[in-house]
């Protein structure tokens, strides 16, 4: 995978302390920005991506020629319109997208980290990220957005800066992984290391790349970002591309056929380290336990405008794992809003076009912009 | 804006923290909000009354009063309001405990079932009464718990909340009610407002 053209990178000089217990030195952080920073430096948004997006949030993605991740939420006059804020986005520490991650070369062997990279947290992600800020010279940050684990490195940047943006956007997330998230992100994980190419994480030396494990593990995803009546009202009982049951193997159901494809397409541009490393942060994500058992306290220091939104269909980050992020912003009075949209399309509801969705997002934003 | 929320508006006074549950559209809130510097937020169950809300700029947490009412700290608010909601919910007294834990004051308006063109519905017409403010009938009214100012009256001292101020509005007009014209007014007013405390 090639990501040195296209790639926007900062080499952090500052050494960072990981929770893991090491200290990383000069370490690249790759982002990229859209729209343009204003002279009073009031207007940059940064999002952040999930567990598979990148720093290519809308537009066309340099690498995979295919429409940025959020593409229906950022752009010109779109919910965050682009022509308005200045959007910074970078690729999450252990990603594959150019930021310090597995693939990268351990300068010890020569050859890349593997599982010799570090274990990351979300703790880790959002303090690598923050010297972006340094970086354009932004004071404070209009708004921090993300759903998903994007969502989870909101609630950790405005914990740990928390007077460094205006207003927070956390969209179908959760304050701590539960189970159930940590189960299905298991499972993910044992497919790649059961692939005999992974090598145990040493497969780039090896010449090989676990592609059916990577490939395996994006299917079962897939299935927890989608709800059972979207998928069935898309797909049904439908054959794919045959006029009977085929008493086979074969992708007989266009629902087969469909996570097949999204588990090949997945292993074009994802590494599957990466993969193991950033489900590791999303598990080990315990906002409440980093102040001891108080999810309140996490969010005490900080005067920020909460808006939290949630999806009546997202049964991965349910409704009531978002509300119980609100009850803890209420509960010491902290300035919170919160709204449940109706979507039958999962927990993916928060990347497609959902208008409801969109225009409480841009109406959020519009009406608190104003209002500096 | 209706003259319910001019009379709600002009008990509170400048910069305190309100409560608005079950602020619908949030006509209040935003005056509130331009007019007395408010620091307000909003509670309500309705969906696109909360989107409403948002594109108008308003903190609105959508929920249940029932439920949700439980996650804010005691005497968080200096005033909660409930307009003309009380009625709607399976066990009133309840939201009062709570809108009285949650808020310093609470401003209560209760659509008034002893008005004298509701009495007069059931008596002449022997149907369940339909009018201005009480306007579905009763297979589909939110409104399972009717009460009127007397009713009102009476349930607040049973309970020794304090009745600051208790307004009787007829149309445009609006007026003091005390014990001694209680009688007239549960007969006259369509509507009361009562600035309550415990």
């Amino acid at each position: 995978m090639n990501t040195e053209n296209n790639v926007k990178t900062l080499i952090v000089k500052k050494p960072l302390k990981l929770d893991c217990g090491k200290t990383i030195n000069e370490f690249p952080i790759a982002y990229e920005t859209y729209g343009s920073l204003n002279e009073k430096k009031d207007n940059a948004i940064l999002v952040f991506h999930a567990l598979t997006g990148d720093q290519f949030v809308t537009g066309q993605n340099p690498i995979t020629k295919k429409d940025g991740w959020w593409s229906y939420a950022v752009g010109p006059d779109k919910a965050i319109d682009t022509k308005k804020y200045f959007v910074i986005c970078a690729n999450v520490m252990g990603g594959c997208m150019g930021s310090f991650g597995p693939s990268h070369e351990d300068p010890n062997t020569g050859t890349a980290f593997g599982t010799n990279f570090p274990v990351i947290t979300i703790n880790d992600m959002v303090n690598a990220q923050y010297n972006l800020l340094d970086h354009f010279g932004i004071d404070k940050l209009f708004s921090i957005a993300g759903g998903s684990m994007g969502g989870m490195q909101v609630l950790q940047f405005i914990s740990n800066f928390p007077d460094k943006a205006k207003t927070v956007i956390p969209i179908a997330c959760t304050s701590s992984h539960s189970a159930q998230n940590i189960a299905f992100n298991e499972l993910g994980r044992q497919a790649i290391a059961a692939d005999s190419n992974w090598k145990d994480g040493d497969y780039s030396s090896k010449n090989t790349i676990p592609n059916k494990g990577l490939a395996v593990a994006r299917m079962a995803a897939h299935i927890t970002y989608l709800s059972k009546k979207g998928l069935q009202e898309k797909f049904g009982r439908k054959l794919q591309e045959r006029e009977d049951l085929k008493f086979g193997f074969d992708a007989d159901f266009q629902i087969e056929s469909y996570l097949r494809y999204q588990g090949s397409v997945f292993v074009d541009r994802f590494d599957a380290n990466s993969y193991l490393y950033i489900t590791r942060a999303m598990d080990y994500f315990d906002l409440a336990k980093q102040f001891k058992g108080n999810l309140s306290d996490a969010f005490r220091d900080t005067k920020a405008k909460f808006f939290i939104i949630s999806f009546t269909s997202d049964w991965l980050y349910p409704t009531q794992e978002n509300k119980d992020i609100v009850i803890a912003l209420n509960s010491i009075g902290a300035n919170v809003g919160f709204v449940e949209i109706e979507s039958d399309k999962g927990h993916d509801s928060f990347l497609l076009d959902v208008p409801d969705f969109l225009s409480a997002l841009k109406n959020f934003l519009d009406k608190s912009y104003t209002e500096n | 804006m209706k003259n319910e929320f001019q009379v709600i508006a002009e008990l509170i006074e400048k910069d305190k923290k309100v409560l608005d549950v079950g602020c619908g559209d949030g006509i209040l809130m935003e005056f509130l909000k331009n007019n007395k510097n408010t620091n307000i937020r909003g509670l309500e169950i309705s969906k696109s009354k909360v989107q409403e809300c948002i594109a108008k700029g308003l903190t609105v947490i959508e929920g249940n009063a029932e439920k949700d009412l439980k996650q804010f700290p005691d005497k968080s608010f200096e005033y909660v309001v409930l307009s003309q909601t009380l009625q709607a919910f399976l066990n009133p007294e309840l939201v009062i405990n709570e809108l009285l834990r949650v808020g310093k004051k609470a401003i209560v308006t209760i659509p008034n079932f002893g008005y004298w063109r509701v009495r007069l519905h059931l008596l002449i017409k022997g149907t369940m009464p339909i009018t201005k403010t009480l306007p579905d009938e009763w297979y589909n009214t939110p409104n399972i718990h009717m009460c009127s100012i007397k009713d009102f009256f009476y349930f607040a001292k049973s309970r020794n909340i304090k009745i600051f101020k208790s307004l009787a509005i007829n149309n445009q007009n609006v007026s003091t009610i005390n014990d001694s014209n209680l009688t007239i007014k549960n007969f006259f007013a369509d509507l009361g407002i009562f600035l309550i405390e415990k």
